[in-house]
């Protein structure tokens, strides 16, 4: 139908593909030159600068993160625990409750729908939230704390219920005349049925998990528990103390300049965001489904 | 209190004469029950428990005492916020970017999704996956490539100001520069997923008033501005009405990372979001960062409330409930 819709003829296209090409790079761009900077030999950045194009090629960078690569691993580890356990879990959990709100004989849909979405209007803030985790449910230096707080929204069980109300509940009632428990035809019919829905959500759920620092930020200070994104942030800042402390460094007898900073700080981005830059793409289409899926209104 | 009302006027909408038997729980409604019941407790103790927790903000929390423990100051926590003209620069900033980002985001997506919609399909979806790219990336990465181009002595922009002689900026120093970074900044990560929402709406518009309108004679043009943005006003209303009500809540990531969490840029990329995870994380002022959080949330959903209101006296159809 697009095809047949165009009027405007060639010189347009060739105007309206410009536009793209041109966005595309201006996208690309940043990419492209971390990339640059990572396989760029530091002296010679500190002679040139960053630039698309590496003045003096070099892998000293990657070599140097490589050859420890203990805390990147460990990095890995925790983060891949923590979206693999709380993608799962926010799914359960998610699928449950949305599937007892799409039940339109459950007796106490109305209150329970006010009782989820009320939260999405008003909340305690950060402080209450901090607190909580802290003092009461004693989180602080646990993986849980970057699992527990995004394991439900409001927002995804609205998705979800979409999805399930769509089920024709006929199926449901006969299920129920055969003598199934509430419990068996949630778990053997309808997460089966349910299985788009479960697909896009949990991409989106793992997405938020994999790219989680905020709570990390609060809640971790033990080395051995940051996750990747964390990892990032302390690498940032230990970076600027070193740099603002001079006289530090030269008290502990570090040779600054045999360190690749700038080149290597750039080659651990890409080894922290690279392999999700590779494997996310390949999911746009169900991203785009998802949409569709929870369509807002009209 | 608001809740029990909520939950009643929601009872009585529902208006079936049913319902007036005295409802009694089958047994199929306490099996679903206990399918919810975890995920009520999850959303009663990381909901409400913190609602409940607001109180700190009328008290002089210490954590050795407690919430319960700690004494009652009254309003001095806003006060003390309020008294000091950080107030006026973190509320000023928090909803000038939100108003700001919303109005250049939602101007650059449709434009966008209005060209994807005019190219054919095959080169349409590559060109969505490249801008879909930056959706996926972390603010933190983004905090190192932002430091990529504004970096004094090695960044890509400063290299280019000298190599056409001009002077080199100080860009982390200088905080008159930064809404136009945050701006940019925020457009490239949100385009690709803007411009896939409106595009989304578009495709989903009846391609039968395209035809009339091509039998009539209209324009490409014309028939963007009768048809095709008249028939995403909804979907705009609805992201407007959703934006209204996180007015009050910033994107903490864009404004603490991509700043580089430059004390020197506080005034111009200070949010609240980040207010008050400062006074909570960095000066210790736990109470008056509650405080601060309470107005936020105060604010905000008076907002929405509001802005619901508003929406669905002019059409119903547009309003969130």
């Amino acid at each position: 139908m697009n095809e047949s819709a165009l009027k405007g003829g060639r010189v347009s296209n060739a105007i309206f593909h410009l536009f793209f090409v041109l966005l595309s790079i201006g996208i690309l761009a940043p990419f492209l030159l971390i990339v640059s900077v990572s396989l760029t030999d530091e002296k010679a950045l500190a002679e040139f600068g960053y630039s698309f194009i590496p003045s003096r090629f070099s892998l000293v960078a990657y070599d140097f993160i490589l050859q420890s690569p203990a805390a990147l691993l460990r990095a890995y580890g925790n983060t891949i625990f923590i979206t693999v356990i709380g993608t799962v879990l926010s799914l359960l959990l998610t699928s449950m409750v949305a599937y007892v709100v799409s039940r339109r004989d459950y007796r106490l849909r109305v209150p329970l729908t006010v009782y989820i979405f009320f939260t999405m209007l008003f909340s305690g803030g950060l402080v209450p939230f901090y607190i909580l985790m802290t003092q009461y449910l004693h989180l602080k230096d646990s993986l849980w704390a970057i699992i527990l707080p995004g394991m439900l929204s409001p927002f995804y069980v609205l998705i979800m219920k979409g999805f399930m109300g769509k089920i024709p509940h006929e199926l449901i009632e006969s299920t129920k005349v055969d003598g199934a428990s509430e419990r068996r035809i949630f778990f053997q019919m309808i997460l089966p049925l349910s299985t788009p829905a479960l697909a896009t959500l949990g991409l989106f759920i793992a997405f938020n998990y994999w790219n989680e620092w905020f709570n990390a930020l609060l809640f971790i200070d033990n080395d051995k528990l940051v996750p990747l994104q964390l990892l990032l942030v302390r690498i940032m800042n230990t970076l600027d103390f070193l740099r603002n402390n001079s006289e530090y460094i030269q008290s502990l007898g570090l040779d600054m300049s045999q360190l690749p900073n700038e080149s290597m700080r750039m080659a651990l981005v890409i080894l922290v965001a690279g392999p999700m830059m590779f494997i996310f793409p390949f999911f746009q289409k169900y991203f785009v489904q998802g949409m569709t899926v929870g369509s807002l209104k009209g | 209190m608001r809740q029990s009302e909520a939950v009643l006027s929601g009872a009585a909408a529902e208006g079936r004469p049913k319902s007036r038997r005295k409802p009694r729980l089958r047994s199929s409604d306490k099996e679903l029950s206990l399918l919810a019941l975890p995920a009520a407790i999850y959303i009663f103790v990381f909901s409400y428990l913190t609602m409940f927790g607001v109180i700190i903000a009328f008290k002089n929390y210490r954590y050795d005492k407690g919430i319960w423990g700690s004494e009652w100051v009254g309003l001095a926590n806003f006060e003390f916020f309020f008294l000091t003209e950080k107030a006026y620069i973190v509320t000023r900033n928090t909803v000038l970017y939100n108003v700001w980002f919303f109005i250049v985001t939602t101007l650059c997506a449709l434009l966008v999704a209005v060209l994807l919609n005019e190219i054919s399909r095959k080169w349409s979806k590559y060109y969505q996956t490249v801008m879909f790219l930056p959706t996926f990336v972390s603010w933190v990465v983004i905090m190192y490539l932002a430091e990529i181009f504004l970096h004094h002595d090695y960044g890509f922009i400063n290299q280019v100001l000298q190599a056409f002689g001009a002077e080199r900026v100080r860009w982390y120093l200088e905080p008159a520069n930064w809404p136009a970074i945050l701006t940019v900044a925020h457009l490239w990560k949100s385009i690709g997923f803007s411009a896939l929402v409106y595009y989304a709406g578009i495709v989903a518009i009846d391609p039968s008033y395209y035809e009339a309108a091509r039998i009539d004679g209209a324009t490409r043009f014309q028939m963007v501005r009768k048809i095709t943005i008249p028939m995403l006003a909804p979907l705009i209303t609805i992201l407007l009405i959703m934006n209204i009500g996180s007015m009050f809540r910033g994107d903490f990531g864009l404004h603490f990372f991509v700043s580089g969490n430059s004390p020197l840029l506080y005034n111009s990329v200070d949010i609240i979001d980040t207010f008050v995870y400062r006074a909570l994380s960095v000066s210790g002022d736990t109470s008056m960062a509650a405080a601060v959080g309470l107005y936020q949330s105060l604010v905000g959903f008076v907002l929405v409330v509001a802005a619901n209101y508003v929406v669905r006296k002019i059409n119903e159809e547009n309003s969130l409930w």
